[in-house]
């Protein structure tokens, strides 16, 4: 037991590390998702096109691939962002677009007659999508969005290989130094497990809060 | 001072990184047989009666599908040979692969399975099926071709985390362009064109899954 914790620290300090990209790239993914999932929905094809631009090339390419690419091929355009900068932007612009997806679902979801009920009454279209449509979407993201998070929450563990000392790059840095491989690597998976329980008790919470009012 | 965009270096390193794309099509492909064979004895152990089977299959899924499939690259990676198991480090990663993803199909297998209605299984008692005739013959010829498009998105989403074996020694597209960026430090062409290439194909194989959907519907998956 006393073993277990002369690894504790060094790895709670990644974990801290961990938490915080997940929790920094979570709040600048949902105002993401939100502005991409509606401006995909569109009728201004100078709106909806960047936005399905933007979804489609996050969507279709690896979370690694765009993290790399954003730490090497950036700097050589001349922006020079530090790299836990570069693994909030892009883990957070990758969970947008897959935010954008459950955003447009849950909106398209919306019964047709509700909108044409708000019409019908002359509302302008920015109420209808304020006081209609968006009151009952939002419960509907709830669950995928909470999906997202865990995601988002597993994709942390690419910033390590970008030299972040997130909880994945300290099970490395410990493994070298004690070469207690098994226990180092199996208290790192419950560390993320326990994280994200924690996400999904968080958003059941959230759920129910939604479901009462 | 070359150009931000060098078409003939480009050119010149589309067939090495196609030769390294061979090596994450093959890691995919295998990564996905075993994902849906192992994600099938899942599902079935995770449905099974006994307590003592089904707790313990929800809580391996439960926990491959909450934690980062990057450390149990390197937990396999690494603890395997700890335990004598001697693996080549592609073999490794497409088995961590493959057990990743079983768990996100054995869910889908499991939704397909709840979606046969009950009067079946009832009908296939009244006819003293076995429970293995039951299910080989009655519930999963049912349960599986309306989820193969949602197993098909699995496979695009998985093809999509094959640089992830980059970080265990596996020279594949990802790592090949690292390569090419180190030798000639030029890193704009080959990590935008294996962007390009992975664009390209997800959306070839997304494209592919909508079409199947739509055959399969056509074909008889209404219920």
């Amino acid at each position: 037991m006393e073993d277990y914790l002369s690894l504790m620290p060094a790895l709670l300090r990644g974990l801290w590390v961990t938490i915080g990209i997940t929790v920094g790239a979570a709040l600048l993914a949902v105002p993401l998702a939100l502005a991409a999932g509606l401006a995909r929905m569109s009728r201004q094809p100078w709106v909806s096109w960047p936005a399905a631009v933007y979804v489609e090339v996050f969507r279709g390419t690896s979370a690694l691939v765009q993290l790399f690419w954003f730490y090497f091929v950036l700097p050589l355009f001349g922006l020079q962002l530090p790299a836990i900068a570069v693994g909030v932007i892009v883990l957070a612009a990758n969970a947008g677009a897959y935010g954008a997806e459950v955003v447009r679902g849950a909106v398209n979801g919306v019964l047709k007659g509700q909108r044409e009920a708000a019409i019908a009454l002359n509302m302008t279209s920015r109420q209808i999508m304020q006081r209609i449509v968006l009151p009952q979407a939002i419960p509907a993201m709830l669950p995928p969005a909470g999906n997202i998070m865990i995601e988002l929450l597993k994709n942390t563990a690419l910033v390590s290989l970008i030299t972040i000392t997130d909880l994945t790059f300290r099970g490395q840095l410990l493994r070298s130094d004690t070469l207690r491989t098994t226990d180092i690597f199996i208290i790192v998976l419950l560390l993320y497990f326990a994280v994200a329980l924690l996400i999904t008790a968080g958003v059941r919470l959230l759920e129910r809060r939604f479901k009462t009012r | 001072m070359s150009p931000v965009f060098d078409w003939a270096f480009a050119l010149e390193i589309l067939p090495t990184l196609g030769e390294a794309l061979i090596i994450t099509v093959q890691a995919t492909l295998l990564g996905m047989l075993v994902a849906v064979t192992l994600g099938l004895v899942l599902a079935l152990l995770r449905r099974a009666r006994l307590k003592i089977i089904s707790a313990p299959a929800a809580l391996f899924i439960e926990f491959v599908r909450s934690t980062p499939l990057l450390v149990q690259m390197y937990f396999l990676f690494y603890v395997l040979p700890v335990t004598g198991v001697q693996m080549s480090p592609l073999t490794t990663g497409i088995l961590a692969l493959g057990v990743h993803y079983a768990a996100y199909c054995a869910e889908v297998y499991r939704a397909g399975i709840e979606a046969v209605p009950r009067g079946q299984v009832e009908a296939a008692t009244a006819l003293n099926m076995s429970g293995w005739r039951t299910a080989v013959g009655v519930v999963l010829p049912q349960a599986i071709p309306p989820v193969v498009p949602a197993l098909g998105n699995y496979l695009v989403a998985m093809f999509k985390d094959t640089p992830l074996l980059s970080a265990i020694t596996v020279v594949e597209l990802l790592q090949t362009s690292k390569m090419i960026g180190s030798a000639t430090f030029r890193y704009t062409e080959p990590l935008t064109l294996v962007g390009i290439l992975f664009l390209l194909l997800s959306l070839i194989a997304a494209y592919g899954v909508r079409r199947l959907e739509i055959g399969l519907q056509r074909f008889g998956g209404k219920r």
